[in-house]
Formats: C-alpha cells, structure tokens, sequence
C-alpha cells in the first residue's frame, strides 16, 4: 500500500500569460458549471411548468419573458453555444489533433467567434419573431 | 496496490506517479458529451422550430413519443455529464479528500433531485390528458 500523500492541484491562474487558449479553457469550465447549475434548474422548472397546467405555466413565462429572464436566456444561449463548440475542440484534440500552436489558437478563436455570432442571430431572430 | 514496473524504487516507497485509475470516468465523460452532441442540438432545434411556446403546443409535442423520449434522454444525459463534469472542477479546486467527497456528493443528490423531477414531470405530461 503506496503511502498517502496531497496529490498536486492545478496552478493558480496568475502565472498563466492570458491567451485564447486559456481564456477558452477557463470558459469551458465557466459555461459548463452555469449550464449545470442555472440551465439545468431552469430546465426543471420549465418541464415542471408544463406538467402542472395553465397556472405553473404562466408563471414560469411571466419570468422568462421579463428582462432578466431574458438576459440569464441569452447567457445560457451562449454558454451552451461556447461549451458545445469547445467541447467538440476538446474531442478533435483529444485525438491528438490540432495540438500544434497555431491551430491550437486558431480553433480557440473560433469558438468564441463561433457562439458570440451564433447566439446573435438566434436572439436576433427570436426577438424579431415576437414582434 | 501495486505502481507497475516503470515506477522507481523510490516513487514505490514515497507512492508518487499517476493514479493508475480514472481511465473510466474519463471515458465516461467524452461517451456522455458525444450523446449531449445529438441531444442538445435536438433540443435547440426543437425549441426554435415548434410553432409556439405556449403550453397547449408545448404538451402536445411533449405528449408524443417523439418529443418525449428524446427529452428523456436530454435529461439523463444531461445532468449524468453536469455531475461528471462538475466532479473535474471539484477534483481540481477543492483541498482535502472529505470537502472534495462532501461536495460531490451534495452535487450528486440534487441532480438525481433534479433528473427525477424532470423525469416526473415528463411522466405526468405524456401519460396524463392531451390538453
């Protein structure tokens, strides 16, 4: 039996020169903890919104569609677009592709480019679809 | 517990090197995020092309198995991966062995909490009334 000992933790973020690289591996970290704590909670009142009938509904909408309801809703839009784009950078590296510099920060960029543009227009055209 | 035979006699004596486990959970997490791939985007794109929002629309397409069945999954898949993946940042922030067990553990119970009410809530619209 190994002894047991403190295994070592993750470096403080302080000694990391900020970069795309980084910023979309705290990012990935970020959206994932919102999307498990505020979306999945906002998922469950919804389905329980709907199950309860005319009442649990309209209150469930009532907050949805005040402003800050709609303000947490686009931040969930583009905390799922920004997991889903970096989680599937993480699969294509996780290959071992796309490990060298420059791809390393190209594919970083583009998925914050990616769920910044993707979030725009979905917003862009549901908001346009309620008026 | 043994450390193989790349380890050092003294890495042996003082039990440092890798884990030599996790292998699983790792796997487990990119097995649940390729699933949230499909599921998700099913989700959105459902979301943005059912007609309308409103509850008779909402239940009608959460009545059928078509949008019941996959929402099923969504929400296993889901919160499986939101506890996975909130175990990574616990794991990597939180010192000592107990506050780390002690705070997935609470994670763990609300989201089978939560994936059972979600899953209650869909039980009660697809096999109540169609409204």
């Amino acid at each position: 039996m190994a002894a047991v000992r403190d295994r070592p933790i993750s470096p403080h973020l302080t000694i990391w020169r900020w970069g795309p690289n980084m910023l979309v591996s705290i990012l990935h970290r970020i959206t994932g903890a919102g999307l498990s704590i505020v979306g999945l909670a906002a998922l469950t009142w919804w389905l329980l919104a709907i199950s309860g009938g005319t009442a649990s509904y309209a209150t469930f909408t009532k907050v949805a569609s005040n402003w800050i309801g709609i303000v947490i809703l686009i931040g969930l839009t583009w905390a799922f677009f920004q997991h889903l784009f970096s989680g599937i950078r993480h699969l294509v590296t996780d290959t071992g592709m796309g490990l060298h510099l420059r791809p390393n920060k190209l594919s970083a960029i583009l998925t914050i480019v990616g769920s910044v543009l993707c979030t725009a227009f979905l917003w862009a055209y549901i908001l346009g679809a309620l008026k | 517990m043994s450390l193989g035979d790349s380890a050092t006699e003294l890495g042996k004596v003082e039990g440092i090197g890798s884990a030599r486990r996790g292998g699983e959970d790792w796997i487990a997490e990119r097995l649940s995020s390729v699933a949230l791939l499909l599921l998700g985007t099913w989700f959105l794109a459902s979301i943005l092309f059912i007609p309308k929002l409103d509850l008779e629309t909402v239940t009608e397409w959460l009545h059928g198995a078509g949008g019941a069945v996959p929402m099923a999954l969504f929400v296993i898949v889901a919160f499986w991966h939101a506890v996975d993946g909130l175990k990574v940042a616990i794991d990597d922030y939180v010192i000592g062995e107990g506050n780390r067990w002690a705070c997935n553990t609470v994670i763990l119970f609300f989201a089978v909490a939560g994936a059972s009410l979600c899953l209650f809530a869909l039980g009660r619209i697809a096999f109540g009334a169609a409204s």
